[in-house]
């Protein structure tokens, strides 16, 4: 590895220490338990879908006979045995776990075997004789638009006149830009365990980000109350989105197993299934229509955004808000209009991904950045510069004030520190000098809104508990997937109680713990589960503050002497906590409110070098500068950074999804869909936490969620890659390239432009 | 049965499937659960393992994939999984204190190809840390700390006498063959007879299309056709030669060799998968072929006593049929050492760098006297149902002035030689352009730096 470096801010504390991941030291020995590394009870079934083979079609007929027949099944069951909703939709419950009348998609669940092992249950899965009558497919987002395929209405987002602000403008440009989808590849499969309690309840152990909706969905599939239903979680394998509402089927035939059967249930997704069954990140297409003055500065615009949303509703609609929301980016858009195609087609139902909309909207902002700069000449960054929101130039195109923006600061340190002119300059002489090799440097920001836009989901409860021994033991509504939120709201305890780390436990979540919780999502972790479990532990912290201040010689007690006379004294050491976020409202009729308590900042200058004469690539150096507020845990701050950085980066440049055209996913394995290895991280790569970051609002330590606002840094690679595919054919304008950035894309971008006329 | 050694300890075990996997055992059956399922095919690490066996007065240990990995190929090895290590190693160290894991599934995995590294595994000895771990993916982190973590572990080669002692003492149970003439009798006997080598091609249609490969016969072990015999006039590689034990006298045949290995799989599929069962397997993209073909490869196929021997480009008949007679086999391949002063130039495209399959792959050999190419050896993966030499192109080339002209000709005479194929790798307008364009980049490195990984 040439170089890295990493900038932490060291500070005092419980909080604001780079403690390890709470799991680290289990992590590394393996004896960290997943879904599937649980013991299993005597009798476990374990279980494979049948998945429908074809794409769109009226299923007229399945017969299981040879499954039933085969060895080691014990059981198949259809839609026909749910005793509840045939759903494990979370919001349109337009989700089936297993198809009736009509398939909507390749990989759409049939029917579940449930057999004596795992190989079994797979092999009799693919026994079965399915009959159906194929229907036509929609796959792609042309196809879609053409159709009229929407699951709702197209939005619309506007501010000002637009039309008549590009009527106006000195200068008027259109464009498109395509995003493929992006593949999750958490390294655990879906995984569901499911065991029987009595009377008729159910546990199950589940790897979800949203254990409260896969209880309820269980509830309402087998006709229980969600009382009867409990659901844990302790650690995923890597979540990004795609455990959200997709972990549901998995845990919901699991108990339908066991619910029939009363014995424990066990399913884990073999990767192609999974690739195959569960949802991605939207593809999207972008069309612009921008007028602007001399400078590059933005005075009308008007952004069509459509995003291919698959089979189901799922959270597309959301996710395509989230799109709208950020198709302004860091920039004022004077007179706006943003309108969203949500485009139902007969491809797997794409969810929630690690941003989720946001950067596909902040694509599209970015190229229209960089299309005005290559128009007039000019140098992006100054474009870019020439738009932001600052004074006077601070609402949003759904009307809310961005009243805390650092990303003028944090762009004009960023140029500093990584030296962007310098190396601008010693791109453009080494692009002089070189006929093949072609170089471009992107300095690009981020700007993302935090909050759930649905605003009933930003809230938390958290369950403090202390023991007279002076532990603790912490729960929350949020999961961990890998981003150290455990970690986190441990120290956030710590901190309340002025206790070491090491006294707090943290605990799996669980739904008979905390009820009603909102998904771990929307990089909300850490900003509602720290807040409530602060709650909870300073209600406690009073309680024995006031006990000690009666007690003489208290001030000399241990923590844990302080717990176990408060004990004899019958002081309550158990609490609940809850949190609410301020402020937020929404008006989804109109596309107007405030749905974001607060805005999280970073910018990234990319350096990228490709072969002309191959389309090959690689980004060769990255500067990060990141605001995380006053970063609960800088460590886990950085890994945030870094691995949303390169899994953007991924996004946009190796990772290819290949549909066919009934819908089938051809890349459905590592095989033939590449995330980045570790060569594939640039040679260099300097990622610094803002220092100055504080956040405005009264967030958990004024923290910056981080979760998902890094990913989109990577957009400066993108950006980075159009230059230097442009330096290939200097004065022909903008490249027509689109992401993802294969070999081939680049150079079908350098033919294009090279045959445009002069 | 087989008999390996777990930790130090003698296991035997019946064997009644002969593709169950390693990886299943430890985790269903030794409830072993920190070696992990990613994929289960070979394509993400979170399953490595060590694998030991014998070589002089020491154990070489190998990073392979658990999951692709036949219960039979343990036979008469050792094991060290995960939990080996105890949770104190050094990587293991270096991995908290940097902040390696995030959601700790690929950890293990990492563990276990970094400690391989550190004593000195097969495939990682002088490797830098990056091309250890390409075969570990991570979805997390973003490779910095792991990479930091690898970089900071002391190397530590080991000495275990006892590990030796017992080693040395066990006998393998399963009954594999223990020559090519055994294997020459069974497959006479018992033409039907799978032959599994590295499995790391076989394994996936076992766990992915779910598979009976009826009778098989393991030969990854066979010593006799192990053999690396490199001579001045050439290398000869036995038929279960693997790739990691193969690279470097490939690269002394020439660096852009070694290169292509480099980038075929990651350390653990270059440590099972053989060069023989590549060719065998005839894949239409070829992972070696297009390379081997364009240095003159010849290969050796034996059938009970009989061999023959052919062009490699000969044994590729069309899209997933080989010149191959039933019990038959693939003894050796020999590919002669170029003379000095030829160009060759070996080039792998594919959508990530490494652990892919390539799109195109295109080799070139061309021997240039006198400013004239007096002869030119051009082959593509990728470009047909099979590898295949460009005849067009050689003759374009062959005998005219080494001349960008020259080039330009031969560039576009490709365009006849091939029908490419048109996948999700890429699109035969795809393939054609870039094909023609190596043959232009081959012209203009004598001129400029071209390759974004060395540039």
């Amino acid at each position: 590895m040439a170089d890295r470096t990493v900038l932490s801010p060291l500070r005092e504390g419980a909080v604001q220490r780079p403690l390890p991941h709470d799991s680290a030291d289990l992590h590394v020995a393996g004896t960290a338990a997943y879904v599937d590394d649980l013991p299993e009870g005597p009798g476990t079934l374990h279980l494979a879908f049948g998945l429908a083979a074809d794409g769109h079609a009226r299923l007229t007929g399945v017969d299981l006979t040879a499954v039933r027949a085969a060895p080691g099944v014990v059981a198949v069951f259809t839609a026909e045995d749910i005793p509840g909703e045939n759903n494990v939709g979370p919001v349109f419950h337009d989700d089936r776990l297993f198809a009736e009348d009509e398939i909507l998609c390749p990989g759409q669940p049939l029917f579940v075997v449930a057999a004596t092992s795992t190989r079994a249950a797979r092999v009799a899965a693919r026994l079965a004789k399915v009959e159906i009558e194929p229907l036509p497919a929609l796959v792609t987002i042309a196809e879609a638009l053409e159709a009229g395929s929407e699951l709702e209405p197209p939005q619309r987002m506007a501010r000002g006149d637009a039309a008549a602000a590009l009527g106006g403008a000195a200068h008027r440009l259109s464009g498109t830009l395509e995003m493929g989808g992006q593949e999750h590849f958490y390294l655990e499969g879906q995984a569901a365990l499911a065991v029987p309690g009595e009377r008729g309840q159910i546990h199950v152990v589940s790897s979800t980000q949203h254990p409260s909706e896969v209880q309820h969905l269980i509830a309402e599939l087998l006709g229980l109350r969600s009382a009867d239903v409990t659901v844990e979680v302790r650690r995923m394998g890597g979540g990004f989105g795609g455990k959200e509402t997709q972990a549901a089927a998995y845990a919901a035939a699991c108990a339908l197993v066991v619910a029939k059967t009363g014995r424990q249930a066990k399913i884990r997704a073999d990767r192609d299934d999974d690739m195959a069954m569960t949802g991605k990140r939207h593809d999207f297409r972008a069309d612009y229509d921008v007028g602007f003055d001399g400078e590059g500065r933005i005075e009308g615009i008007s952004i069509t955004l459509a995003a291919r949303c698959g089979a189901t509703v799922d959270l597309s609609l959301a996710i395509s808000d989230r799109a709208m929301f950020h198709a302004d980016n860091c920039y004022f858009l004077p007179a706006v209009e943003i309108v969203s195609h949500r485009l139902k087609t007969h491809t797997v139902s794409n969810t929630a991904f690690r941003g989720f909309g946001g950067p596909q909207g902040m694509m599209a902002i970015e190229r229209v950045m960089d299309a005005i700069a290559a128009y007039l000449g000019l140098d992006p960054l100054a474009v870019r510069r020439a738009n932001l929101y600052g004074p006077g130039r601070d609402v949003t195109p759904y009307h809310m004030v961005v009243e805390d923006n650092v990303a003028p600061e944090i762009i004009a340190e960023l140029a500093e520190s990584a030296d962007y002119a310098a190396r601008r300059e010693a791109v453009a002489a080494f692009n002089a000098g070189h006929k093949i090799l072609k170089k471009g440097l992107a300095l690009t920001p981020v700007k993302f809104g935090i909050s759930f836009t649905t605003t009933h989901l930003n809230q938390a409860g958290a369950l403090v508990l202390v023991y007279a021994d002076g532990s603790i033991h912490l729960n929350h509504g949020g999961t961990e997937m890998g981003q150290g939120l455990m970690i986190k709201v441990a120290q956030v305890v710590a901190d309340a109680f002025g206790v070491p780390i090491e006294t707090v436990k943290v605990s799996a979540t669980r739904t008979d713990k905390v009820p009603n919780t909102s998904a771990t999502a929307a990089s909300s972790g850490s900003d509602l589960n720290g807040m409530a479990a602060q709650r909870a532990a300073e209600t406690i912290r009073e309680r024995l503050d006031t006990f000690a201040a009666g007690q003489p010689g208290s001030e000399e007690w241990s923590f844990a002497e302080l717990c176990r006379r408060a004990h004899l004294a019958r002081i309550p050491l158990s609490a609940t906590g809850f949190y609410a976020t301020p402020k937020i409202h929404y008006d989804r009729a109109s596309h107007r409110g405030r749905p974001f308590l607060y805005f999280a900042y970073g910018a990234a200058l990319s350096e990228v070098v490709i072969d002309t004469l191959t389309g090959e690539h690689k980004v060769v150096a990255v500067d990060i500068l990141h605001d995380v507020g006053r970063s609960l845990n800088p460590a886990i701050d950085l890994g945030q950074i870094e691995g949303g950085f390169i899994q953007g980066m991924g996004w946009l440049t190796t990772e290819e999804l290949v549909f066919d055209d009934r819908g089938h996913l051809l890349t459905h394995a590592p095989s033939t869909y590449k995330i980045p290895t570790a060569n594939d991280r640039p040679a260099r790569m300097a990622i610094a936490i803002w220092e100055r970051g504080r956040n405005e609002e009264p967030t958990i330590h004024r923290s910056k969620a981080v979760g998902e606002p890094p990913l989109m840094l990577a957009i400066s690679v993108f950006s980075a890659l159009t230059q230097a595919v442009a330096a290939a054919a200097p004065g022909k304008g903008l490249p027509k390239l689109d992401a993802p950035t294969t070999p081939e894309r680049i150079l079908a971008a350098i033919d294009e432009l090279r045959a445009r006329d002069d | 049965m087989i008999r390996f050694l777990l930790d130090g300890e003698a296991i035997e075990v019946d064997v009644p499937d002969p593709t169950a996997t390693v990886l299943d055992y430890l985790r269903y059956t030794l409830r072993r659960t920190g070696t992990k399922e990613g994929c289960a095919e070979g394509d993400c690490g979170a399953c490595t393992v060590l694998l030991g066996e014998l070589a002089g007065d020491a154990i070489e240990w190998r990073a392979v994939n658990a999951c692709i990995l036949f219960l039979p190929m343990l036979d008469g090895k050792a094991l060290r999984t995960v939990e080996s290590l105890g949770g104190t190693h050094p990587v293991q160290r270096e991995l908290v204190e940097r902040h390696g894991s995030q959601c700790g599934f690929c950890t293990p995995g990492f563990v276990m190809s970094l400690y391989g590294r550190s004593i000195g595994a097969a495939g990682t000895r002088g490797v830098p840390v990056g091309d250890v771990i390409a075969g570990n993916l991570c979805r997390c982190t973003g490779y910095g700390p792991i990479l930091a973590a690898g970089e900071a572990v002391p190397m530590a080669a080991e000495q275990d006498e006892a590990l030796v002692a017992a080693l040395g003492a066990l006998r393998p149970a399963y009954g594999h063959p223990a020559s090519a003439d055994e294997l020459a009798d069974l497959l006479l006997a018992n033409p039907e007879t799978r032959i599994v080598a590295g499995a790391t091609d076989v394994g996936l249609w076992v766990t992915k299309q779910l598979r009976e490969l009826g009778p098989t016969v393991f030969i990854g072990d066979i010593a006799d056709l192990r053999h690396i015999e490199e001579t001045p006039a050439g290398l000869t590689l036995g038929a279960v030669v693997r790739y990691s034990d193969a690279r470097e006298a490939l690269a002394r045949l020439h660096p852009d060799l070694g290169e292509l290995v480099r980038r075929i799989g990651g350390v653990q599929v270059r440590n099972a998968g053989t060069i023989g069962g590549n060719i065998a397997n005839g894949s239409p993209i070829g992972d070696m072929p297009p390379a081997l073909i364009a240095l003159g490869a010849e290969l050796t196929l034996r059938r009970g006593t009989e061999r023959r021997t052919l062009p490699l480009e000969d044994f590729f008949l069309g899209y997933g049929r080989q010149d191959l007679a039933p019990g038959e086999f693939v003894e050796s391949v020999r590919i002669p050492r170029p003379s000095p002063g030829m160009l060759i130039r070996i080039v792998k495209l594919s959508k990530r760098f490494d652990s892919d399959i390539s799109g195109v792959c295109g080799a070139f050999a061309l021997r240039i006297e006198d400013g004239v190419v007096a002869l030119a050896r051009v082959a593509f993966g990728g470009m047909a149902g099979i590898p295949a030499r460009a005849p067009g192109c050689e003759a374009a080339l062959t005998g005219q002035a080494w001349s960008a002209g020259t080039v330009e000709a031969a560039a576009q005479a490709l365009a006849s030689d091939y029908d490419p194929l048109d996948d999700l790798r890429g699109s035969a307008a795809y393939r054609r352009k870039v094909a023609a364009n190596l043959l232009r980049r081959l012209w203009a490195e004598q001129h400029e730096p071209v390759s974004v990984l060395h540039g």
